[in-house]
C-alpha cells in the first residue's frame, strides 16, 4: 500500500502538492500551523494514495517522502 | 519501499525560499542529477547573488559564493584549474542577464566546460520585486508599477536564443517547473547537461522557468498557471543547441 | 648565479611563476600589457592556466575561483583597471582567499594618462573597495624587487590568507634591468590549503563566502580580519634606510621615486648637506616604527616626502612621525617624474624652513 509522509516542520503550506495529487490525497489544513506559522499540508485521504510521487516532485521544500 | 526520498546531495538545511517558489524544485532536480550520475564526489558549485544567494547552505558539496553576476568568471577560474571536477553555476535572471551579462556571454563564447543553471522568474525576487531583464511586457514590478512598457523599459531578453548565436555552446535548453511533466523534463535536461560536462563536451546551459508567487502577487498554484500560460509565450521551451545531435547527424 | 636582463613586467611574471603561480587572468591595459602576453606563453608551458578575461571585473573573479580552489593565482592591471577590480578584491579579502594582484600604476584620475604615477596609494593601502579590509602591499623600486616581491607576495598571502598587491609604478613596469632570478619552487613544497573548495570528497564540505548576514557573525569575522592585519603589522613591515644615521634632512618615497631620492641624497651630501633616505618596502603594513625611530633621531631636522601624486603616502609618514619633526611634501602628477635636481632644491627649501621653525 502506498503512503506519503509530510515533514510538517519544513512544509510552507504552498499547496503545490495538493494541486499535483491526482487522487486528492492531500489538502492544506485549515487550523494546524507549524512553528513557522504555515498551515501545513496533510494527507486527508491517505487510502487513495497510489505512490505516484507527484506531490513530492512538486514540493519545493522536499517535505514529502513517498513509500509503496 | 521508499519511492521518493531526499537526495544526499542536499544538506538538511531548511530552504529559505518563499512558499510555492519553485526554486526548491530546481535545487532538488539538480542535486538528484549530480547524485544519479555519480558526480557527487568531485563537485563544486557557485552560488549567485539574489534569491539563491544561500544555495551554498543547501548543496552538499564544496561551494563558492560569487559576487553579483560574476559566477561564470568564478567558475571559469575553478574549471580551468580543475578540469576533472563537475562545476555548476546557479544564477537568477538579474544576476545572469543583467549585471552578469558580460560574464555570461563570454563564458559561453569561450565554451567553458561547466554547467549553468539559469533561474528565470522574470523579477528581482530577493530585493522585493523590481523589474528584471526578463520581466514580461506588461508585467508589473515595483520599478515599473503600471507594467513593463517597451517604450520606456525595452523588451525582455531571451538568453537561450542569444547564446545560441554563439558557436561554442554545446547544449542549450529552456525548461519549466509549471507541472510534474515539465519538472521531469527539466530534470532530464539538467542531467543531460551534467553528463555532457562530465564527458568534457563543452558549455552547457539550462534555463529554468520558475514562479515567484510573492512578487507576482499570486497564489502558488495560480503562479504555476501564469508561468505555463504567459511566461512560455515570451520564453518558449525547447532545445536551442545540442551538438550531440549535430555530431550524431554528421556521423550518420 | 648570473643575472639576466629583464623587463619589469617579465620580472613580475617570473617571480610569480617561480613561486608556484599556475593561474593568470588578465585584461589588456597599458602599461602592463607585457604581463598577460608573457603569461599567455609561459603558463601553458608549465601546465598552468591563462585566460584573457572579458574585463578586469571578470579577471579578478576568475582569480577568486581559481585561488579559492587552492591554486596560486594572479591578475595584473593598471590604475583604471584596478579600480574595476575593487569589487572582487573586497570579496577575496572577506572570503580570505589568498592571491596576488599587480597594479602597474599610471596617471589618473579617470582615464588619465599612461605615464608613471603613484596616485593609487590610498586605494591600495586603505582598502580600495567597500568594507573594512586591507591587502598586504609591496612596493618594488627595481626590476629585481619586482621579481622578488612578487615571489614573496604569494607566500605572504598564503600565510595570512590576505590578498597581496604589488604596487609598482609605470616606470618599474617598463624598465629593463639585470635580474638574478630566484630558484624555481616545486609545487610539492607549497603548503596544502585545507580550506580550499577543490571538490575533494570524503571530508566536511567547504564553503568560501563573503555573505555573513547575521551582524553577530559578521562582526567577529571583521574583528578576526582586523586581528590578522595587526599580526601583519607586527611581523611584516619592512623598509630600507639609506644614510639616515647622521642625516639632517630625510627624504622619503617609494617605488621609482625612492631611487631618485637616494641619488638626490648623495647629491646633497656632495654639497655638504647631510641627507638620507627612508623608503617603505611594504606600504601596508606601513613601517611606522622605523619612521618614528628615524624622526626621533636628534640631528634630523625635517623629512621631505616625494611622490608621483598630490600627497597620499605623506599622511602615513605624518602619522608615523607624529609631530616629532616637520614633514614636507613635494609631488608631481600627470605622469611627470621629478628630477634629482628638483628634489635637491625641495630638500634645501625644507631644511631651511625647518631651521627657521616655519
Amino acid at each position: 500500500m502506498a503512503s506519503i509522509t509530510i515533514d510538517e516542520k519544513v512544509c510552507k503550506g504552498c499547496g503545490l502538492c495538493a494541486n499535483a495529487c491526482p487522487k486528492k490525497v492531500i489538502s492544506l489544513s485549515e487550523h494546524r500551523m507549524n512553528a513557522n506559522g504555515y498551515l501545513v499540508a496533510e494527507a486527508v485521504n491517505p487510502g487513495n494514495c497510489i505512490g505516484c510521487a507527484f506531490c513530492a516532485i512538486m514540493c519545493p521544500d522536499l517535505a514529502i517522502t513517498v513509500e509503496k | 519501499m521508499k519511492v521518493f526520498e531526499k537526495t544526499k546531495m542536499l544538506t538538511d538545511a531548511h530552504m529559505h525560499y518563499c512558499p510555492g517558489c519553485t526554486h526548491g524544485i530546481v535545487h532538488r532536480i539538480l542535486a538528484e542529477s549530480i547524485e544519479e550520475l555519480g558526480l557527487e564526489e568531485k563537485c563544486i558549485g557557485i552560488a549567485p547573488v539574489g534569491c539563491a544567494v544561500f544555495a551554498y547552505n543547501y548543496f552538499n558539496c564544496d561551494m563558492q559564493e560569487a559576487a553579483h553576476g560574476r559566477a561564470p568568471a568564478v567558475a571559469t577560474g575553478i574549471k580551468r584549474c580543475l578540469p576533472d571536477r563537475t562545476v555548476f553555476v546557479y544564477q537568477g535572471d538579474g544576476d545572469l542577464a543583467s549585471i552578469g551579462m558580460a560574464e555570461t556571454v563570454h563564458a559561453a563564447a569561450r565554451g567553458e566546460k561547466f554547467t549553468v543553471i539559469f533561474i528565470n522568474n522574470s523579477i528581482y525576487g530577493m530585493t522585493g520585486g523590481q523589474m528584471a531583464p526578463t520581466t514580461l511586457v506588461g508585467q508589473k514590478a515595483t520599478t515599473c508599477q503600471s507594467g513593463r512598457d517597451p517604450a520606456v523599459n525595452g523588451y525582455p531578453i531571451r538568453i537561450c536564443e542569444l547564446l545560441a548565436t554563439l558557436d561554442a555552446p554545446y547544449y542549450i535548453e529552456r525548461v519549466s517547473t509549471q507541472d510534474v511533466k515539465h519538472v521531469l523534463a527539466a530534470k532530464k535536461a539538467i542531467k543531460k547537461a551534467l553528463k555532457f560536462q562530465s564527458e568534457g563536451r563543452g558549455y552547457t546551459f539550462i534555463e529554468v522557468l520558475v514562479s515567484c508567487p510573492t512578487n507576482w502577487h499570486m497564489q502558488p498554484v495560480e503562479a504555476l498557471r501564469f508561468m505555463a500560460e504567459e511566461c512560455t509565450k515570451t520564453f518558449p521551451l525547447g532545445v536551442f543547441r545540442d551538438k550531440s545531435q549535430e555530431e550524431g547527424n554528421a556521423h550518420a | 648565479m648570473s643575472k639576466i636582463l629583464l623587463h619589469g613586467t617579465e620580472a613580475i611574471c617570473e617571480g610569480a611563476l617561480r613561486n608556484g603561480c599556475r593561474a593568470f587572468f588578465g585584461y589588456p591595459i597599458t602599461p602592463q600589457n607585457e604581463v598577460p602576453e608573457y603569461m599567455s606563453v609561459k603558463m601553458p608551458q608549465l601546465g598552468g592556466v591563462f585566460v584573457q578575461a572579458e574585463s578586469e571585473v571578470a579577471a579578478i573573479n576568475m582569480v577568486y575561483g581559481a585561488a579559492g580552489a587552492g591554486v596560486r593565482a594572479m591578475t595584473s592591471s593598471s590604475s583604471p583597471g584596478v579600480s574595476l577590480k575593487q569589487e572582487g578584491i573586497s570579496y577575496v579579502a572577506c572570503a580570505r582567499i589568498p592571491c596576488v594582484i599587480v597594479n602597474v600604476m599610471r596617471a589618473g584620475p579617470g582615464l588619465g594618462g599612461i605615464q608613471p604615477a603613484q596616485g593609487d596609494y590610498f586605494q591600495a593601502t586603505k582598502g580600495g573597495g567597500h568594507g573594512d579590509y586591507h591587502l598586504i602591499v609591496l612596493a618594488p623600486s627595481s626590476v629585481q624587487e619586482a621579481c622578488d616581491f612578487t615571489y614573496q607576495a604569494f607566500d605572504l598571502s598564503d600565510k595570512y590568507r590576505v590578498p597581496a598587491m604589488i604596487l609598482a609604478d609605470g616606470m618599474i613596469g617598463q624598465l629593463m634591468e639585470p635580474v638574478e632570478l630566484p630558484p624555481v619552487r616545486s609545487l610539492a613544497d607549497i603548503p596544502k590549503k585545507e580550506w580550499a573548495t577543490d571538490g575533494r570528497f570524503g571530508e566536511k564540505r567547504r564553503v568560501l563566502n563573503s555573505l555573513l548576514i547575521e551582524p553577530d557573525v559578521l562582526e567577529p569575522h571583521v574583528n578576526a580580519l582586523a586581528a590578522t592585519y595587526e599580526e601583519i603589522k607586527k611581523n611584516e613591515a619592512r623598509c630600507e634606510r639609506y644614510k639616515t644615521e647622521d642625516a639632517e634632512i630625510v627624504l622619503t618615497a617609494y617605488g621609482t621615486v625612492a631611487r631618485i631620492c637616494k641619488s638626490a641624497a648623495d647629491h646633497l651630501r656632495e654639497q655638504g648637506i647631510k641627507a638620507g633616505c627612508i623608503r617603505p618596502i611594504t606600504v601596508f603594513p606601513f613601517p611606522e616604527r622605523e619612521y618614528a625611530a628615524v624622526a626621533a633621531q636628534p640631528q634630523v631636522k625635517a623629512l621631505l616626502d616625494v611622490e608621483l601624486s598630490l600627497g597620499q603616502m605623506v599622511e602615513d609618514v605624518r602619522l608615523s612621525v607624529a609631530g616629532k619633526k616637520p614633514v614636507f611634501f613635494y609631488g608631481r602628477t600627470g605622469g611627470n617624474v621629478p628630477s634629482e635636481e628638483e628634489i635637491v632644491e625641495q630638500a634645501k627649501k625644507a631644511l631651511a624652513s625647518a631651521k627657521e621653525g616655519v
